[in-house]
């Protein structure tokens, strides 16, 4: 009974902030209601008993990729009366076709069953709270059983990196940088020593 | 009602999934706003991910779930970096011009 009270709030807080993400006018406001979006479905998670993935969920998501995104809405200065435009043109087409995704998504809900030999097909049995945490549980076999996994998602992170310090990165011009390497290679020919005589310029 | 199942998940899921489908095409010409769809519905494929790990007992579940996590976090970043250089050559974010990418 109070499970169910707390699932409904989360998903009904979910489902709102997802609303609100879709039809805010300011994307600034987009960016927090998708904030909430993610804090709903953590909590949704630790329903489940996913606590591991609830805290990241909150950590990457709330804490990287939306303070990512907030920083790009705010640091472009974008015109967003322009950007609306055909929001309500678009209308019908997208309620029309998200009614018939969701009428199939839900129809496919009422129809569907576990295939009979389920039990034999699970990799890795959830361990009982008292043999390990969920944490523990889910190292196991992530540096065990989905190691070559978890370097590849490592991988993606490096690419995504560089990609993304290749693409933003840019060479200034009119700005004076101190480069070493051409101060060193001056040629003596360039430099002029003259003696000086006290009290007297050149 | 008050028995929460397995396709409780789901439906909230699939009105997520259908939320961030719907933002696709309502936003049409704002690239930021698709992104958070496109964020949306990879929350949407993460709990039904979750869902069935936990009602089937099984870890490998949540593990993927993790795995699209990490690619997320991935496309947020190189799609916000693609936006930020658009934006400097062309002053607008607009989807229809982004077609003058093309070479």
């Amino acid at each position: 009974m109070f499970t169910a009270l707390i699932f409904y709030m989360f998903a009904s807080i979910a489902i709102a902030s997802g609303v609100m993400v879709i039809s805010s006018r300011n994307p600034v406001h987009s960016v927090l209601w998708l904030i909430l979006a993610f804090f709903n479905a953590a909590g949704l998670f630790l329903l489940l008993g996913a606590e591991f993935l609830a805290m990241v969920l909150v950590i990457v998501y709330v804490g990287a990729v939306a303070v990512l995104f907030l920083f790009v809405v705010m640091m472009l200065d974008i015109n967003m009366v322009e950007l609306r435009e055909g929001f309500l043109q678009y209308l019908p087409t997208g309620a029309l076709i998200g009614v018939v995704l969701l009428v199939e998504l839900l129809a496919m809900f009422g129809g569907w069953a576990f295939a009979p030999d389920i039990d034999a097909l699970i990799k890795a049995p959830t361990p009982t709270l008292d043999q390990a945490s969920n944490t523990v549980a889910l190292g196991k076999i992530i540096y065990t059983n989905y190691v070559y996994l978890f370097q590849a998602s490592g991988l993606v992170l490096l690419v995504a990196m560089i990609g993304t310090i290749l693409l933003t990165h840019r060479k200034r011009t009119g700005v004076r940088k101190q480069v070493v390497a051409d101060q060193v290679n001056r040629s003596t020919s360039s430099v002029e020593l003259r003696k000086v005589q006290t009290g007297r310029g050149i | 009602m008050f028995e929460i199942g397995l396709a409780h998940y789901l439906s909230v899921a699939a009105v997520l999934f259908t939320l961030g489908v719907m933002g696709i095409f309502l936003n049409r010409k704002n690239v930021i706003i698709i992104m958070m769809s496109i964020e949306l519905m990879l929350l949407a494929v993460n709990i039904n991910f979750v869902a069935f790990s936990s009602y089937l007992n099984d870890l490998v579940g949540q593990v993927f779930a993790m795995f699209i996590l990490t690619v997320a976090a991935a496309e947020a970043a190189i799609g916000l970096a693609i936006v930020v250089v658009f934006f400097r050559n062309r002053g607008s974010i607009a989807v229809e011009e982004i077609s003058q990418l093309k070479g």
